[in-house]
């Protein structure tokens, strides 16, 4: 067609006028199945590309070629929402120089709105792409390859960066519509062989909990939702991707038939479980800025009332009008959380980075009640410590913790814990549930860590809330 | 008390896979995945224990997977029973 943008990878590189030192970007949607980054990074490493700094939504397990890019000197700064596997390990033990810089998914999004975060050139991977760049998240051709559903996450780089490359492994007729990408952003089309394996789309953190202790936590939980004061009709939800906080939809689900309620929407990361809510009309809208399972996707491709927004739309906290302000409930997971309500999601407790902070902050924040889920003890790893690790979402924004040994609430909702305790919940001092932790595990010696920092943690306004060193 | 190889334990999380056989004096190798917040503590559960069944020359190796000290004396007991024959909840 004319003004087509097709072309292969090297040749739109060269055309992006791309340099050392500068800022690429990338969307995290086929989690551990990605291959863009890895396809990309190599070609730029062939062609002889030095310091550059890689800006991604979120890294995992798949991106350990990123290790041999940094003793290379190809990649010399990482930007993220959160890394895992054997990259997170080298980092976590001082592979970079320069420390990694962590930010939540809306903080991400307004720092490139706000241009806090300079992108020079986004790679975005797409199930589907015209000539011209319109790109979406699925295909409906007979020919599709892949799919991920939601681009969320890839949204604020396409409209924002100043050059934008799609690739794609099912190139479309024009025009690709409804789209999510623009190809009014767009300045190059590339097709690949594959660009994502969607089988693996619900791989990494998401699990399906068959364990009874998560069961345990599930049902606790949805008390806590239940008679928390906001679980009336309208109301609306998000779940974080523990395997507590995704079965605890399930067990609200029978009391909103019960009583009645149908939710306004679901946000955030949207799961198989929020799509058979939705299905059986006790969800309104689907509020979709990331599909975390096939499930998901195919809803976001053949269901109107199922909307994809971007990271900016979904969780900014410099734009009001972002979806985590009209948020109710929020179900989160954690790592660690303090007698302060202080929250780690991103570093072990061996000192090794091992999560992402993803919307954690963001939705903790917003949101009229957020609830962390988390069991007190992780084998001899205790999950309710005197103090965090890492501190990734302030206990300003975190108002119950729900564990099998007893309910916290913080002390800043008095009303919350009222609720409760008249519902006969077993309402107890945070303190304590730490106090019980260590007389079951003993008190574990400090870390070794070194006194390089190799990580920075963003808080979602822009100002850095923690510092990671290096364990040795 | 003559020893032979013997094995208690599983490698799930929360527990800990013990083999235990002869040797000369208490030689205790250690994997754990929390070596470095416990691996002194779990080593010294794991010496009192044997210490405790009279166990003085063996060879143990241990892979652990965040066991409670409850768990180590249990798998540690275990594994010295089945070595030497001498049950120590019977005898």
């Amino acid at each position: 067609m004319r003004n087509s943008k097709l072309t292969t990878l090297e040749e739109a590189i060269r055309r992006s006028g791309l340099r050392d030192g500068m800022t690429i970007s990338f969307h995290h949607h086929f989690r551990g199945g990605d291959k863009v980054v890895n396809l990309v990074v190599d070609c730029l490493s062939r062609m002889g590309f030095k310091d550059l700094h890689l800006a991604a939504s979120s890294l995992s397990d798949v991106h350990k070629p990123l290790i041999e890019h940094i003793k290379n000197g190809v990649i010399s700064r990482i930007s993220t929402s959160g890394l895992r596997g054997e990259l997170a390990d080298a980092i976590s033990r001082g592979l970079m120089e320069q420390p990694v810089v962590f930010r939540s998914h809306g903080g991400r999004g307004s720092a490139i709105a706000s241009g806090e975060l300079k992108i020079d050139v986004a790679f975005l991977g797409a199930s589907s792409s015209d000539e011209l760049g319109n790109a979406c998240g699925y295909s409906r051709s007979d020919c599709a390859k892949s799919i991920c559903g939601s681009l969320g996450y890839a949204l604020p780089d396409a409209r924002y960066a100043a050059h934008v490359v799609v690739i794609t492994d099912d190139l479309v007729a024009y025009p690709n519509m409804p789209m999510s990408i623009s190809a009014a952003d767009v300045e190059s089309v590339v097709v690949v062989d594959s660009v994502g394996d969607s089988s693996k789309i619900s791989a990494g953190a998401i699990r399906d909990s068959k364990n009874p202790r998560d069961i345990l936590l599930a049902k606790q939980a949805a008390k806590v939702v239940i008679n928390s004061g906001y679980f009336e009709d309208g109301f609306s939800i998000q779940t974080g991707t523990g395997g507590a906080s995704l079965a605890v939809v399930k067990y609200i689900r029978e009391q909103m038939l019960q009583q009645g309620i149908k939710a306004s929407f679901a946000l955030g990361g949207i799961t198989a479980h929020m799509v058979k809510l939705h299905e059986e009309g006790l969800i309104g809208r689907l509020v979709d800025v990331q599909s975390f399972d096939k499930v998901a996707a195919e809803s976001l491709k053949n269901d109107p009332t199922h909307q994809e927004v971007s990271a900016v739309e979904y969780a900014s906290g410099q734009h009001l009008g972002s979806a985590t302000h009209a948020l109710d409930i929020v179900i989160l997971s954690a790592l660690e959380v303090d007698v302060d309500f202080n929250v780690n999601v991103l570093v072990g407790s061996d000192g090794i980075i091992r999560g992402a902070i993803g919307g954690h902050q963001d939705t903790a924040a917003d949101s009229a009640l957020s609830i962390i889920v988390c069991p007190l003890l992780r084998g001899r790893i205790p999950c309710v410590v005197p103090k965090v690790t890492t501190l990734i979402t302030p206990g300003k924004s975190v108002d119950v913790v729900v564990t099998e040994y007893g309910i916290a609430v913080n002390p800043a909702r008095p009303e919350i814990a009222e609720r409760l305790q008249a519902a006969g919940l077993r309402v107890v001092d945070i303190k304590s549930l730490a106090e019980k932790a260590s007389s079951i595990i003993g008190t574990p010696e400090p870390l070794p860590f070194g006194d390089k920092v190799v990580g920075i943690v963003m808080n979602r306004d822009g100002s850095v809330l923690d510092k990671i060193y290096n364990i040795q | 008390m003559e020893l032979k190889e013997a094995v208690a334990g599983t490698l799930e999380s929360g527990d800990m896979l013990v083999r235990i056989g002869p040797g000369e004096g208490l030689q205790v190798e250690l994997q754990s995945s929390v070596e470095a917040q416990f691996g002194r503590r779990i080593r010294a559960v794991i010496r009192e224990t044997l210490e405790g069944l009279g166990v003085e020359n063996a060879t143990v190796r241990v892979v652990d997977k965040g066991a409670l000290d409850c768990t180590i004396r249990a798998r540690v007991t275990a594994a010295a029973v089945r070595a030497s024959g001498k049950d120590v909840w019977k005898d």
